[in-house]
């Protein structure tokens, strides 16, 4: 079952092509299915990558529970305040993990979290800050037992 | 089952940052899941809300790659002694909540 939706997600994304992720862990091409997932939560402004970090163990033994903490740089007042992190697997059967909406009583921008990977891949984590402006972080995880559909 | 369970300190001092833990049992079930040629019927809880004297401080919505007995960390601020409110929503609306108290000198 799972194998057949992600050979089905990865025809489409072929189909309509890849948007390309610049940076280091996320040089990997993101499939059409999860960039439209990540519009539709995030918006079409430009994500700049820096001033936010995704922790996550490099190898996840078991794929239904990871351990996940995202901590967008800021100081929580003003412009600068962090107001949403959006997270996104780009190979499960459905990309979206969570959001998360941050309120002005919050003293950092970071949350912790745990989540299911399906497989090994690249995890994305993407803020919005007060001012408009996103932030992106990308980080891949092995998976030594898949946990989606288990 | 579907019990909350809430781990923050119960006092703190004005503006001191504190970690708010958070879980819930919940089997978050995607709908995609198959069980002995059946698939497990979906369930899932969309929506945590957590609220300081009525304020939203903190919202999550859940999607299919939220682990089940989703689990939760953030970190607040208060200035005063303040009533906090959890809630977690299921996607047909069923409602489970948790209160706690922070003493704030």
């Amino acid at each position: 079952m799972s194998a057949i939706l992600i050979d089905r997600r990865l025809a489409i994304g072929g189909l309509l092509g890849f948007v390309a992720l610049s940076g280091a862990a996320a040089s990997e091409a993101i499939p059409a299915e999860v960039a439209a997932a990540i519009r539709e939560k995030v918006g079409a402004a430009e994500a700049s990558e820096g001033g936010i970090t995704l922790k996550v163990p490099e190898t996840a033994e078991n794929g239904a529970f990871v351990p996940v903490t995202v901590t967008v740089h800021s100081a929580m007042r003003s412009e600068d305040r962090c107001t949403a992190i959006h997270l996104f697997a780009t190979r499960n059967p459905t990309p979206g993990v969570a959001s998360y909406q941050l309120g002005a009583g919050l003293a950092r921008a970071e949350v912790s979290a745990r989540i299911r990977l399906a497989e090994g891949q690249v995890l994305l984590a993407y803020a919005r800050m007060a001012d408009g402006s996103v932030r992106r972080a990308a980080a891949r995880v092995a998976v030594s037992t898949g946990g989606c559909l288990t | 089952m579907s019990t909350p369970r809430i781990r923050m300190p119960a006092s703190a001092k004005a503006g001191e940052p504190i970690e708010i833990r958070t879980l819930i049992d919940h089997p978050m079930e995607t709908g995609l899941r198959q069980q002995g040629g059946q698939t497990v019927p979906r369930k899932m809880i969309v929506r945590f809300e957590a609220l300081a004297d009525g304020e939203l401080l903190f919202a999550a919505d859940f999607r299919n790659g939220t682990s089940a007995n989703p689990y939760l960390a953030f970190i607040a601020r208060f200035e005063k002694t303040t009533a906090l409110t959890f809630v977690w929503r299921e996607e047909d609306g069923r409602e489970y909540r948790a209160t706690q108290r922070i003493s704030v000198s």
